[in-house]
């Protein structure tokens, strides 16, 4: 029997240890899943669990910029659990895409979580709203970070069960019945991809992306990709919530407990997106341009049923599941033109989505609270009540409405200028229509529920929020108002990060360095 | 033996659909269960179906002959059946509470989140 001194593992392992700097890439991740078992384990001390919770996120907040950063200056990092060599071990590969989207995704779990503070109650608490925030963000971080096609299957399924139990907090019928909807169809959407996984890894017998990125030039001729990449963006439209597969989106969105949806308005629909980019721009690109008409329709559609929907509802949460439908469309419209600005263009709305949608959810909770009611019927005089929140929350419907001076505008004028580049004008026609759409909804949501003089006698004053609803409303629609004006820092980052996906092989480098001598395994 | 597993997989596909389309929750829920079964063995006949060698070097050597089993799908279905488990005990249990709470098992009449006829939202004041 040989000795282990004569083998040489460095056909099989990383031999060198991870610098100590590239632990960023699974500290998120490691960071969430820490935190969320130790609230699991003090989940009868309730009221530690908003000081636990509020300084995990701060410090993801922290770690993911600290990744940004370290991603926009050295190109993208890549780490492989248990040092294996990839594609055999598992690659956690962060490039400016997914770590822009994970930092997004993080500031908007930590305005959420302060919103937490007073929106979720004792019983809320008991039945563990924190953990599961905890760990529907390890979910979404991992989503965002991971290079291997599986993992990123079982990150999916991380943040669904997550989400399962936060959209049934409180067992009331109305969440049931929707979490019966959202379960069965997200779990669909789910195997789905899976399904797909498990084809592609007929096809490559590889399952980390960057190799797929490789290979998929030589077996383009020969492998049925096209099908494949079918199969994924019905999958990831599925969990995008784009057209013809979106219906468990306005069944459910509008049950929860009001941060829940917030939570889910700015989070989940954007991991359903990050993977179809992910997949279908970066690894599939060829096959997407053959697609590009279905994707393009699917947009039209998505876009305009939102804004339509949106026209249609009496309840504001209601109203604003249809804005992040119509959102996705815009996203959408990005990834079917598919050149670097539409790409660029593309997860610029991601990102403004994210802090938008959240925002107007956090809005609409807080009008409820001030005006007692989630109707448009009966909303009103909120603009008296609060003039500040007022304010704040007419930026944010610009913002959503995509008018000057706020964040909405620029990912519109990106979209509208690439769908105009290549003579798509029906495509600029539907952002645009949907775009007016939109604002009229919007402006009548601000005319009923925030001019037009409370009809009855106001309800009785409640406890105030203070801080914890001001903080969070305050500081998205600071980030929404300092992107309006101030694009030039995300466009360049917007920019980088296209065509980072559009040629990855800076990607394909970082998981494999000798990549640059043609060595395929 | 490929072609065998792909009609028995299809079957599997076809069965589960079928049930999904039902509007009856219990028979969604077996549809689910067996989509997640059909999965399985998809991912399984993925990495090639052979029989009798199991993937260990043999001394002296370095790679595995090709012929071996490939443990790689293994290891996926394991992961795949612990989620699709799990959610399904998810499922079951929601389900029974759906039916507790909204009196049916019917999906056309849970209109309890989407109410049938709502009001328009108010063309002025």
């Amino acid at each position: 029997m040989a000795s282990p001194a004569t083998i040489d593992l460095s056909s099989a392992l990383v031999l060198t240890p991870t610098p100590t700097a590239d632990w960023l890439v699974v500290l998120p991740v490691v960071l969430m899943i820490t935190v969320g078992a130790a609230l699991m384990m003090i989940r009868k001390s309730v009221r530690l669990h908003g000081f636990v919770a509020i300084g995990g996120l701060t410090l993801l907040v922290v770690l993911d910029a600290a990744l940004l950063w370290k991603v926009s200056t050295e190109g993208p990092v890549t780490m492989v659990m248990g040092r294996w060599l990839p594609p055999f071990g598992i690659a956690f590969t962060a490039d400016l895409f997914g770590a822009a989207m994970a930092l997004a995704a993080a500031v908007v779990a930590l305005a959420v979580g302060i919103y937490a503070l007073v929106d979720i109650e004792g019983s809320g608490r008991r039945y563990g709203f924190f953990p599961f925030l905890m760990l529907l963000m390890a979910g979404v971080s991992g989503a965002f970070l991971t290079g291997d096609i599986f993992n990123l299957y079982v990150w999916f399924e991380v943040l669904l069960i997550s989400s399962f139990g936060l959209l049934i907090l409180g067992s009331e019928p109305e969440q049931i019945d929707g979490a019966l909807k959202y379960a069965i169809l997200n779990l669909v959407a789910t195997t789905l991809f899976l399904i797909s996984v498990g084809y592609l890894y007929a096809i490559f017998g590889t399952l980390n992306m960057a190799d797929i990125a490789r290979k998929a030039g030589e077996l383009r001729d020969t492998a049925p990709l096209v099908t494949l990449t079918t199969l994924f963006i019905l999958a990831f439209g599925m969990k995008a919530a784009a057209f013809p597969v979106n219906f468990w989106l306005p069944a459910s969105y509008h049950t929860p407990r009001i941060v829940v949806s917030a939570l889910f308005g700015g989070l989940l629909t954007k991991v359903g997106i990050y993977a179809l980019i992910r997949v279908t721009v970066m690894l599939f690109p060829v096959e997407r341009e053959t697609l590009s008409l279905i994707l393009a329709v699917s947009a039209v559609l998505t876009m305009m049923l939102g804004a339509i929907g949106a026209l249609a509802q009496t309840d504001i949460r209601r109203l604003i599941g249809y804005l992040v439908i119509a959102g996705i469309g815009n996203i959408l419209a990005g990834v079917s033109i598919g050149t670097p600005a539409a790409i660029s263009g593309a997860m610029l709305y991601a990102l403004h989505s994210m802090v938008t949608m959240t925002a107007l959810y956090v809005v609409a909770g807080r009008a409820a609270h001030l005006a007692g009611s989630w109707s448009l019927a009966s909303l009103g005089g909120l603009y008296r009540q609060a003039p500040w929140f007022s304010a704040a929350s007419l930026l944010l419907f610009l913002a959503a409405a995509g008018l000057p001076p706020l964040s909405g505008l620029w990912p519109k004028v990106a979209l509208l200028k690439a769908s105009l580049d290549i003579g798509a004008w029906w495509l600029a026609a539907g952002i645009l229509l949907s775009a007016f759409l939109i604002t009229l909804s919007l402006a009548r949501v601000f005319l009923l529920a925030y001019w037009r003089p409370q009809a009855e006698t106001p309800p009785a004053p409640k406890a105030a929020h203070g801080w914890r609803s001001v903080l969070p409303i305050g500081a998205l629609t600071a980030l929404v108002l300092w992107f309006g004006l101030l694009p030039e820092p995300l466009l360049a980052l917007s920019q980088a990060a296209a065509d980072g996906l559009a040629d990855p092989s800076a990607y394909i480098l970082s998981v494999f360095p000798d990549a640059v001598r043609g060595a395929t395994p | 033996m490929e072609t065998l597993f792909a009609i028995l997989i299809g079957m599997f596909f076809a069965g589960a659909v079928y049930l999904m389309l039902s509007k009856y929750t219990v028979r969604i829920l077996l549809g689910v269960a067996l989509l997640g079964n059909a999965v399985n063995l998809l991912l399984f006949t993925s990495g090639r179906l052979t029989r009798e060698v199991p993937p260990i070097i043999a001394a002296g050597e370095d790679v595995l002959t090709s012929s071996a089993a490939n443990p790689l799908p293994q290891a996926l279905i394991l992961t795949a059946i612990v989620i699709s488990f799990s959610f399904f005990a998810f499922l079951l249990v929601l389900t029974y509470r759906a039916f507790q709470e909204l009196g049916t098992d019917d999906t056309d009449e849970m209109r309890l989140a989407e109410p049938r006829n709502e009001p328009l939202p108010p063309m002025g004041y």
